[in-house]
């Protein structure tokens, strides 16, 4: 069973986001999917300062087995991204709720946070096979 | 074994070297002036037969369909008959310039010219070209074609339909020709979701791209209602001709309402695939979309070829000069020394050795779709013993003797193993891979630790490939 923390929100496509501050948003991708992708190899950031809308593409992870795209769970813009990973990517694989993280968001509509998964449905979501 | 096989350069030594060059001896006709020589050279020091002793030993590392079964989906790794070398060989032919005058070229332009027509007549379309040089190459110029023939008409359409289970390649092809992708997802089936496809279509849409039979190793039942769901909207049907080897000479894709489509030399048409390439993409095209095809096209007047190139609403050139030509050759000679009976019993054959083995595997492996299949069929890894993957039993084959077929594609199917054993192999050689996939069946259950380790028998072992992804060497080094 893969770690899923409380105090965390989750997306579909399992990537969680964490609320720092009233608008500042840490987002990276779970245990469940950093294991599904085994050994992470490269990380492809997005740029400081982009616009995005909540599930819009915005980073890309490749492991030995894919390549997978990375969503932002909310709408905003990039305010930092975590330049540690072009260098270690495999802190995904061992850290990917803390060194791991991908990205922080500037988050525009905090409503929309309602809208994603605590760690219970999470929890169902990925028992569920999906 | 050959594990001590040591790299060119270490077989460097100064002053190993007599060769001279023919005729010129070991003095300099005309001495370049001394400020202009490099004083070092970065080449290996080292006598004739040690290069060809070196060189001999490394080709023999090689796997090929010469060495054994090429089971690899999707990529049709049939036998490529010696004749078809002889001839792309003769002087007649490799001795020709590429910018000799029309008159002169007389024998080549017919070779192409008939070549367009067998494609024509094989899939129905009306017109080829011969000149995209590879698969992925045709599919980037028949989007070109699409994208040229909504712009004459002046209609607007961005969106290009995909299903899930196609090749990387197409997505690949319409992002570079700026349209965006849509993906249709496939049912449970393995055939196109109808319901799916007539919810995605509207007046952005330019098209679908379907490749046929699909990598699935099915032939899509609805292909006729997707078509006409299609031309209804006045959207194009692509076909991606990368698994033509099924169908060839049975069903002609224009017959299927398919618009436009390219066919893969070097899959159906036995020509090399060799560390890829050269290959050759033909794209054919229905009537109406013929203005828009590359320039130069090859037109005939009174037993005479030419190669015509005013042609205004033309997409313009998408190679130099007319292609890889001696593969067309190579192409040109199968379908000659096979003839249209000959073709059909490929795709014959085909499918049956496909059906064949899937039906033997399917009762030790997991076969996800339970259908007849065409060419081709996809099992995989789900319920293996002790959990042994997709990739150890693909390594472990190469021990028997076996290229892998292809693993991790369809990426719809978990796991996936892509057998395509072409129509090339007998009973014998069939029968002998199904040993095979059953003694490494069993080998997981009682030997779980060898396919863990495998390949054992190889050149090179088993690649750390996450260490080869992380910090890759891309130089020679000492």
């Amino acid at each position: 069973m893969s770690n899923i923390p409380e105090n965390l929100k989750y997306t579909k496509t399992h990537e969680w986001i964490e609320v720092q501050d009233d608008y500042t948003g840490v987002c990276g991708i779970t245990d469940h999917a950093q294991e599904m992708l085994t050994d992470i190899v490269f990380v492809e950031l997005p740029e400081v300062g982009l616009e995005v809308k909540a599930g819009e593409q915005v980073a890309v992870v490749e492991s030995v087995k894919a390549v997978s795209d990375v969503y932002s769970p909310v709408s905003g813009r990039i305010v930092e991204v975590n330049k540690a990973l072009e260098d270690s990517p495999d802190l995904l694989n061992s850290d990917p709720y803390g060194k791991g993280w991908i990205f922080k968001i500037d988050i525009k509509d905090k409503h929309e946070l309602d809208e994603l998964m605590d760690a219970s449905s999470y929890a169902e979501h990925v028992a569920s096979g999906e | 074994m050959v594990s001590t096989m040591q790299t060119i350069f270490s077989l460097h030594k100064k002053g190993k070297n007599k060769y001279t060059v023919p005729q010129f001896g070991e003095k300099s006709f005309d001495p370049i002036p001394e400020h202009l020589c490099r004083s070092k050279l970065d080449l290996v020091d080292v006598s004739e037969v040690d290069v060809v002793r070196h060189y001999r030993k490394l080709s023999s590392l090689n796997f090929g369909v010469d060495n054994g079964m090429y089971p690899l989906g999707s990529c049709t790794m049939k036998y490529n008959p010696k004749i078809n070398d002889a001839v792309a060989s003769l002087v007649q032919f490799t001795g020709q310039h590429p910018a000799t005058i029309e008159e002169l070229s007389q024998g080549a332009l017919q070779i192409m010219y008939e070549l367009s027509q067998m494609l024509c007549a094989i899939t129905g379309m009306k017109r080829f070209t011969l000149m995209p040089a590879a698969g992925a190459h045709g599919e980037l110029t028949g989007v070109m074609i699409i994208k040229k023939y909504f712009e004459i008409k002046g209609e607007r359409r961005n969106v290009i339909l995909i299903p899930d289970s196609a090749h990387g390649t197409n997505p690949a092809s319409v992002a570079m020709c700026g349209f965006t992708v849509k993906e249709i997802p496939s049912n449970s089936d393995g055939d196109v979701d109808i319901d799916a496809l007539r919810a995605a279509m509207d007046e952005n849409v330019a098209a679908m791209m379907l490749t046929c039979p699909n990598t699935l190793g099915l032939f899509d039942r609805n292909i006729i209602t997707i078509a006409e769901i299609l031309h209804t909207h006045g959207a194009l049907f692509y076909c991606d001709g990368a698994n033509l080897n099924a169908i060839v000479g049975k069903v002609r894709p224009a017959d299927l309402g398919f618009d436009i489509m390219h066919v893969n030399l070097h899959k159906t048409f036995s020509t090399p695939h060799g560390g890829g390439g050269p290959g050759s993409g033909p794209i054919g095209v229905v009537e109406t979309l013929s203005p828009f095809m590359p320039v130069p096209v090859i037109e005939k007047k009174d037993a005479q070829y030419y190669l015509e190139y005013n042609r205004p609403q033309s997409i313009g050139r998408v190679h130099s000069f007319y292609g890889n030509f001696l593969i067309m050759l190579r192409a040109y000679t199968y379908i000659r020394m096979l003839g249209a009976s000959g073709l059909k019993q490929v795709a014959e054959h085909a499918v049956v050795n496909a059906n064949y083995l899937r039906v033997k595997l399917q009762t030790h492996f997991n076969l996800p779709y339970k259908r007849i299949c065409m060419h081709e069929f996809v099992i995989n890894d789900e319920g293996m013993p002790g959990g042994i993957t997709t990739n150890e039993i693909a390594k472990r084959l190469l021990d028997y003797g076996f290229h892998a077929p292809t693993v991790y594609f369809p990426l719809i199917v978990h796991g996936a193993i892509m057998v395509e054993p072409t129509e090339t192999e007998h009973k014998e050689t069939l029968d002998a891979f199904v040993d095979a996939m059953v003694a490494i069946k069993n080998e997981a259950h009682t030997n779980p630790e060898v396919l863990k380790a495998a390949p054992l028998t190889t050149p090179v072992r088993k690649v750390d490939a996450v260490l080869a992804a992380r910090k890759p060497v891309l130089q020679w080094e000492e």
